[in-house]
C-alpha cells in the first residue's frame, strides 16, 4: 500500500496502482487518450505527463507510472502545464480542423482537453497530412485523418473483443489504423470502439450526421436484445430514439454493448403497429380500440385463455396478462414460445447462478450447447477475462469460434455421462469451477445431466455457485418468477386448445401452434406474431415504457421510458387495463405504480431491484441424455422483431453472417 | 509517401501468390528458425521468417524479392500469428518490400550527413542510368528509393544494394557500380575509395604515433 502526496495531498493507493490512478485517488483530473481502465496500459499518448520527485528531472507518463511509496507528484507546476500544452500542440498538428462537420463534437476528448490544457492557438503553419478513410464494417465510419494513434481501439480489439483485426501499420508520422486489409471486422462488440476512440476518427456509421450530443434527452434504460440486462442509455430527440449507449454497470455489461443493442434501435421506427387491427374475411382491417375490444370480448372465451410472452416483453406487461388471464380463471401461462419444455419447478436451477461477474473468476469451465458469443455476447467477453487468467473451457455442442482457446469435446450430450479424464482431472484441481447451459443443451435436453453433474465436477461449494443456465431471452427471467412456465411447455398449452390467446409481443410461435384459437398480439412491431392474429393491439417497445426485467442472473433491473409509443399504440399494462374493463374482469390497479405495488405484493423479488435471492433446490430429473446439440441463434444480427426491421442489423447481417460485400461508393 | 510504389491489386497477387509455399530447402531453414524461440514465442520468429520468404520470392521471381499479402498470410499462419500483427511488423520495418522491386533495389541515402558529402552526385548518376525514384527501370533491373540515414555516415555518401552497401561514392563510382551490376557481375562491396572500412583514407590522421607502438601520450597534454 504505497503513500505518496499529490499536490500536497496525501494519498494511499493499492499496491500496483500507477501514478495516475493514485493522482485520481486524490481528487486531480489527470487529462489522457490512450489510457483506459479497461485495457492495457499503452503510453502512447503522453498527455498524462506528471511531475514526480524522486526521478529525473523531466515530466512523467502518469498512467504508465507506478506509485511508490514518497513519491512527490505535481499536477499543478509550470513544468506539468508546460508539458501538457506541448503534447497538446503536437497532437493537434495533424488534426484537422473540422469539428463543425464531425460526429465526435461536443463528446470529444480532443475538443475538451485541447480547450482545458491547450495554448490557444497554433504555431504549425505547413501542410497537415491526411490519411485515406479505411473500411471497417457496417458499424463503424471512419474519418483516419482524426486519428491521433491512441491504439484504444487495437487494444480492445485484441483484448475484450478477442477478434485481431484491427492494428497500426507503417511507422511514424505515416502510422494508421486499419482493419486487416479494410476488411469489416468480424466482431459483435465493435461498435464499441467508438465509444473508446477519443477523437472523431472512428464514429458510428448508422447515426453519422443525425444529431448533436446536446440535443438529445438521454433515458436510463435496460437493453432487452439479450437476457445480459446491459444498462444502456436513450438518446432521444422527439419522438425518436436515436442511438443506445452503455451505461456503465461493473455487474452486468462493464461499459460495452453488442452492436445489437447499440444498432436495433433504427428499427424502432420501421414496421410498427401504430393501430388496432382486426381481421375480417381473413385480412387485416385498421380498426377503433373499442372495436377491436368487442372483437375480443364476442369470443367468450370463459376460462379457456393462454398468454403466451415474448422475448421482449418486460415484467409489467406479463404481470398484467397474468392478472388477467388469471381473473379469467385460467392459469396458461407461457414465456418459451419455440418448445423448450425444461424444468422450471425450482428458479435458482435455471439461473446463471455464478453471476456475469462472478464467471470472471472461474477456473475451470464446461459450456454446453451454447454458442455464447451469439447468446450473451457480453458474458462471453467476461469468460474470456477468466480465459487469460488462466480458466480452462471445455465445450459440448458443434464448434465455433468463441475467441479463446476452447477443447471441444464433441457434439454428443452422452459425453455428460461419461466425461474425458481431462475435463475430471481439470475439475478436480479447480477452485471454482463453472457450468454453463445454453439454449441448445436446454433444447437437447441436457438439463438433467447436467444437474447430475453439480455434485460429481463440484460445482456448488463455500460461497461459490457454479451452475448456470444461460437464456437469451429478455423476459425469460421475469417470466419464469412470474409463472410463464407450463410443465410441458407451449405444447402442453396448445393441447388445452385455449379458444383466447394473448401474444405478448411472441413472434417466435409458429402459426399452426394455436390453429384453432382466436389470437390477439399485443405488441409493436408487424412480424410474425402480428402476421398471423386475429386482432392486433398496438404497444410499446422497450424504450417506450418503463419496464422491470430480470436479466439471466436474476438481477432485477428497471429502464425508464424514453419517447412515446407511436401513433395509437399504448403501454402494454394499459391496454390488459383497459381490455380488463370490456371483458367484464376489471384489473385492480390503474396506474403504473399500483401494478408495481400489486407485482411485488404476487412475487415479492420483483419489487426489489438487485439480485433476487433463489433457493438452491434441484428438481431431481432423469440424467440420462443423448443426442446432439444445434445452436438456437441462426443469425445473431435478426433475432427479434425490433432486430428484423433495423436496417443496420439487417446490412450487419448480410455483410457479417452471410458475407455478402459492399462496395464502398467513392466520395 | 508520394513516391511509394504502388502495392499491386490484391486479387492479382492471391492469384499469383497465394498457393506459396516453402521451398524444400527453406522449409527446413524455417522449422530451424522457429526452434530458435521457445515453445509459445513462436511469434518472435515473424522477422526472420518475413525475411526468408521475401528472399524466396526474389529467387523465384529474380529479383529482390518483396512480399504479398498471400505470402504474409502463409507465414503468419505458420506461426499461428494473427494476419493483421505480422501485417504491421512488414509495413513498419522498411527492409520488408510491400511492392515488386527489381533485382537490384538500390537505396540512396539522403540523409544530412551523405547529403553534405555528396548524395545528390549519386542521386544523378543513378537518374542517368536510367533509374526513376519509385520505379524499376523497364529491364528489371533496378529500383531506385531514396532512404533516410543507414547508419554508414563515417563513409558518406552511400547506397545499399541489396544485401551491401557501397560506400564513399562519386557520380563516376557510383556510375561503375551500377554499371557493373548492369553486365551481371558483383563489385566489391564497401568503400569504394583506398580505404579499408571506415578507417581514416590514406592511412591513420590521429595517434599516428600508436601505428609502430603502445606510445604514451601523457607528456604531451599541456
Amino acid at each position: 500500500m504505497p503513500k505518496l502526496t499529490v499536490d500536497g495531498i496525501e494519498v494511499e493507493v493499492p499496491a500496483g496502482a500507477t501514478v495516475l490512478q493514485a493522482c485520481e485517488a486524490a481528487g486531480k483530473e489527470i487529462p489522457r487518450f490512450c489510457y483506459h481502465e479497461r485495457l492495457s496500459i499503452a503510453g502512447n499518448c503522453r498527455m498524462c505527463l506528471v511531475e514526480v520527485k524522486p526521478g529525473p528531472p523531466k515530466p512523467q507518463a502518469s498512467c504508465a507510472l507506478p506509485a511508490a511509496d514518497n513519491q512527490e507528484i505535481r499536477t499543478d507546476s509550470e513544468m506539468v502545464k508546460k508539458a501538457r500544452e506541448g503534447v497538446m500542440e503536437f497532437l493537434l498538428i495533424n488534426h484537422p480542423l473540422d469539428c463543425p462537420i464531425c460526429d465526435q463534437g461536443g463528446e470529444c476528448d480532443l475538443q475538451d482537453q485541447s480547450i482545458a490544457y491547450g495554448r490557444g492557438n497554433s504555431r504549425f503553419a505547413e501542410n497537415k497530412r491526411a490519411v485515406t478513410e479505411k473500411y471497417m464494417g457496417p458499424i463503424v465510419k471512419t474519418v483516419m485523418t482524426r486519428c491521433i494513434q491512441c491504439t484504444r481501439c487495437v487494444r480492445f480489439a485484441e483484448e475484450v473483443a478477442g477478434v485481431e483485426e484491427i492494428g497500426a501499420i507503417y511507422r511514424g508520422e505515416n502510422m494508421q489504423i486499419t482493419s486487416y486489409l479494410e476488411r469489416a471486422v468480424t466482431s459483435e462488440l465493435s461498435g464499441n470502439v467508438v465509444d473508446l476512440c477519443p477523437v472523431g476518427a472512428l464514429t458510428s456509421k448508422p447515426y453519422a450526421f443525425e444529431a448533436r450530443p446536446w440535443e438529445l434527452k438521454k433515458t436510463p434504460s435496460i437493453d432487452v436484445m439479450d437476457a445480459v440486462g446491459t444498462n444502456v442509455r436513450l438518446d432521444s430527440r422527439g419522438r425518436q430514439v436515436l442511438r443506445a449507449l452503455p451505461r456503465i454497470n461493473d455487474d452486468v455489461n462493464e461499459e460495452w454493448a453488442s452492436d445489437k443493442t447499440r444498432h436495433a434501435v433504427d428499427g424502432l421506427v420501421r414496421r410498427r403497429l401504430d393501430k388496432p387491427y382486426v381481421r375480417r374475411d381473413g385480412r387485416l382491417m385498421e380498426a377503433t380500440w373499442g372495436e377491436a375490444f368487442q372483437m375480443i370480448a364476442d369470443v367468450k372465451a370463459g376460462a379457456s385463455v393462454a398468454a403466451i410472452a415474448g422475448d421482449l416483453v418486460d415484467c409489467e406487461t406479463m404481470f398484467a396478462a397474468r392478472a388477467l388471464v388469471g381473473g379469467m380463471g385460467s392459469d396458461l401461462l407461457e414465456g418459451r414460445q419455440t418448445g423448450l419444455d425444461y424444468d422450471c419447478t425450482n428458479l435458482a436451477a435455471v439461473n446463471f447462478n455464478s453471476t456475469i461477474a462472478g464467471i470472471e473468476t472461474a477456473d475451470a469451465l464446461l459450456i454446453v450447447g451454447s454458442n455464447v458469443r451469439w447468446e450473451a455476447p457480453l458474458v462471453n467477453t467476461r469468460i474470456r477475462k477468466a480465459v487469460k487468467k488462466g480458466a480452462k473451457v471445455f465445450a459440448i455442442g458443434p464448434e465455433v469460434d468463441l475467441t479463446y482457446p476452447v477443447t471441444w469435446l464433441g457434439n454428443d450430450l452422452s459425453l455428460l455421462g461419461n466425461l474425458p479424464q481431462e475435463v475430471k482431472d481439470t475439475f478436480a484441481k479447480a477452485q471454482r469451477p463453472a457450468l454453463i447451459l445454453g439454449g441448445g443443451g436446454l433444447k437437447a435436453g441436457a438439463q438433467g445431466a447436467t444437474l447430475a453433474l453439480v455434485g460429481p465436477l463440484g460445482l456448488i461449494r463455500e460461497g461459490w455457485n457454479g451452475y448456470n443456465v444461460l437464456h437469451m431471452a429478455a423476459s425469460r427471467m421475469g417470466g419464469l418468477m412470474l409463472g410463464y412456465a407450463q410443465p410441458g411447455g407451449i405444447a402442453a398449452v396448445a393441447a388445452k386448445a385455449p379458444k383466447l390467446v394473448f401474444l405478448l409481443g411472441a413472434d417466435e410461435v409458429s402459426d399452426d401452434r394455436f390453429a384453432g384459437s382466436f389470437k390477439v398480439y399485443v405488441g409493436h412491431h408487424g412480424d410474425r406474431g402480428a402476421a398471423q392474429a386475429d386482432v392486433i393491439l398496438p404497444a410499446a417497445a422497450y424504450t417506450e415504457k418503463s419496464g422491470t426485467y430480470v436479466n439471466l442472473e436474476g438481477r432485477v433491473q428497471r429502464g425508464d421510458r424514453a419517447v412515446f409509443p407511436p401513433g395509437d399504440a399504448r403501454e402494454d399494462w394499459a391496454i390488459f387495463r383497459a381490455l380488463s374493463d370490456v371483458l367484464g374482469h376489471t384489473l385492480p390497479f390503474d396506474t403504473l405504480d399500483a401494478l408495481r405495488v400489486a407485482m411485488a405484493a404476487a412475487v415479492p423479488a420483483l419489487g426489489e431491484q438487485g439480485l433476487a435471492a433463489y433457493d438452491w433446490a434441484p428438481p431431481a430429473l432423469d440424467a440420462a441424455a443423448s443426442g446432439t446439440i444445434g445452436y438456437p441463434i441462426a443469425d445473431f444480427y435478426l433475432t427479434n422483431p425490433i432486430a428484423r426491421a433495423s436496417a443496420t442489423m439487417e446490412r450487419c447481417s448480410a455483410e457479417l453472417i452471410h458475407g455478402h460485400s459492399f462496395a464502398e461508393a467513392a466520395e | 509517401m508520394a513516391d511509394a510504389a504502388h502495392i499491386p491489386d490484391e486479387a492479382e497477387t492471391r492469384a499469383r501468390w497465394g498457393d506459396f509455399a516453402w521451398s524444400e530447402v527453406n522449409e527446413a531453414r524455417a522449422k530451424e528458425i522457429i526452434g530458435r524461440y521457445p515453445p509459445g514465442r513462436q511469434h518472435s520468429a515473424i522477422m526472420p521468417l518475413l525475411d526468408l520468404a521475401q528472399r524466396q520470392v526474389g529467387a523465384e521471381t529474380n529479383t529482390q524479392g518483396w512480399l504479398p499479402v498471400p505470402v504474409i498470410e502463409f507465414v503468419a499462419k505458420q506461426i499461428d500469428m494473427p494476419y493483421i500483427r505480422a501485417f504491421e511488423v512488414a509495413t513498419f520495418y522498411t527492409m520488408y518490400n510491400l511492392a515488386p522491386v527489381g533485382r537490384y533495389h538500390v537505396q540512396v541515402c539522403g540523409t544530412t550527413p551523405c547529403m553534405l558529402r555528396g548524395s545528390d552526385d549519386v542521386l544523378s548518376a543513378c537518374y542517368k542510368k536510367g533509374l526513376k525514384k519509385g520505379h524499376t527501370t523497364p529491364d528489371g533491373l533496378f529500383t531506385l528509393t531514396e532512404v533516410e540515414c543507414l547508419g554508414a555516415c563515417a563513409n558518406a555518401p552511400m547506397v545499399q544494394i541489396n544485401d551491401d552497401n557501397y560506400e564513399d561514392l562519386t557520380f563516376e563510382t557510383t556510375t561503375a557500380v551500377l554499371e557493373a551490376l548492369a553486365r551481371g557481375e558483383t563489385p566489391k562491396a564497401g568503400p569504394q575509395i583506398d580505404r579499408q572500412t571506415s578507417c581514416p583514407e590514406g592511412g591513420p590522421s590521429t595517434l599516428k604515433e600508436m601505428v609502430a607502438e603502445n606510445h604514451d601520450y601523457r607528456g604531451e597534454w599541456a
